[in-house]
């Protein structure tokens, strides 16, 4: 079992300093960032070095930190060997919302990052089936979105009350 | 009535209009279409279940909307799933009937003000019979607006035209000619029809 500090460590040590930052909390749950074109390397590295072996992925979920006009991913992972967490946020512009899938990874992210897209509007490069998950294929923008205003009509139905 | 009226009363023979008859066969055997869309499916099925026992009256599920004879909406209906909705009530063979089952369907329920995904009633796209509001309604409510459309189905004509009353001219005994709506003339529209007490008497007991 390790704690954040040795993972934040061995991350920086293998993959260099720059693109990594560790944010630590008195109260929750501490993370480190990740630059969104370095975050499917280090999943892999997470998955399979010995020592971290991350072979389970709890949880992706899509964030929009409207003040800062920014869309974030927060990937919680869980090794099942070593019975230790981490806890990984990748941040981007609101208006360039791209980052490598980790599907190829763990096969969890899958359905995640579809419903990301759907509700928050995050492509994920590389992800085999990018497609809207929850809302109907021919919907109008991302529902989760602090400034989404639902389309008058859908199908020629109303969809305000 | 008049002529027949006596003369077969201790037989298994009921005098009875056509229409009668076939809105009380139509109404004794609702079969719904099984499917359920949220929480209010939960109280369909216990509704169906034994504690309640939808079969009593005669209405049973049919998984296929082919053979159905009304639709319960049991549940929210979401953008999504309002064509699909639509779908199936086109593909029931008429007569058709669709009961509203709890506020979702009714009219959005909670999610009427910020439910971006949610039809604020399923009236926008089928038209409603019956509307049994609740959230969810207890299985007594469902019960309940079952009533209302037998109530509705016992009322419904064979003309064309469906619910227009015949009118009917009449004289009373001194000679005056009066019209009169058939309603008021027609006894037997607020007839129960019952088989002959005959009947019952020679069934085994217990």
């Amino acid at each position: 079992m390790k704690t954040l500090n040795d993972i934040f460590d061995q991350i920086t040590e293998a993959f260099g300093e720059e693109d990594f930052e560790l944010s630590e909390q008195d109260a929750g749950d501490s993370w480190i960032t990740v630059m969104p074109h370095r975050i499917h390397e280090v999943a892999k590295y997470l998955r399979d070095e010995q020592g971290l072996r991350f072979d389970s992925l709890m949880c992706l979920s899509g964030v929009h930190y409207s003040k800062e006009e920014m869309l974030g991913v927060t990937y919680h992972l869980y090794s099942t060997e070593f019975r230790h967490r981490l806890t990984l946020k990748v941040i981007m512009p609101q208006d360039d919302a791209r980052l490598p899938s980790v599907e190829q990874i763990w096969k969890t992210a899958d359905w995640h990052e579809r419903e990301a897209y759907d509700m928050l509007g995050i492509v994920f490069e590389g992800h085999p089936d990018m497609r809207r998950i929850l809302c109907p294929d021919d919907w109008e923008g991302h529902p989760l979105r602090k400034d989404y205003k639902e389309q008058e009509q859908y199908q020629n139905m109303k969809v305000p009350y | 009535m008049g002529l027949l009226d006596k003369k077969y009363q201790d037989s298994n023979i009921i005098i009875v209009s056509l229409e009668k008859a076939l809105n009380w066969a139509r109404k004794s055997s609702l079969f719904y279409m099984q499917f359920g869309l949220a929480c209010c499916a939960i109280e369909m099925m216990a509704a169906a279940a034994s504690r309640y026992d939808l079969d009593r009256f005669g209405v049973i599920p049919r998984s296929s909307p082919r053979q159905a004879d009304v639709m319960i909406v049991a549940g929210t209906v979401t953008m999504k799933m309002a064509p699909r909705i639509k779908r199936l009530y086109e593909q029931m063979a008429e007569p058709r009937y669709v009961i509203s089952m709890g506020s979702c369907s009714n009219c959005g329920g909670p999610y009427w003000e910020h439910g971006y995904h949610v039809l604020k009633g399923v009236d926008r796209i089928i038209p409603v019979d019956v509307y049994v509001p609740g959230c969810p309604p207890r299985p007594e409510a469902l019960l309940q607006g079952f009533l209302h459309l037998q109530d509705k189905i016992m009322n419904e004509s064979l003309s064309e035209g469906g619910q227009s009353t015949p009118v009917v001219v009449e004289a009373d005994k001194d000679g005056n000619i009066s019209v009169k709506n058939a309603d008021e003339t027609d006894t037997h529209q607020n007839a129960d029809i019952k088989f002959p007490q005959q009947d019952a008497k020679q069934k085994p007991a217990g």
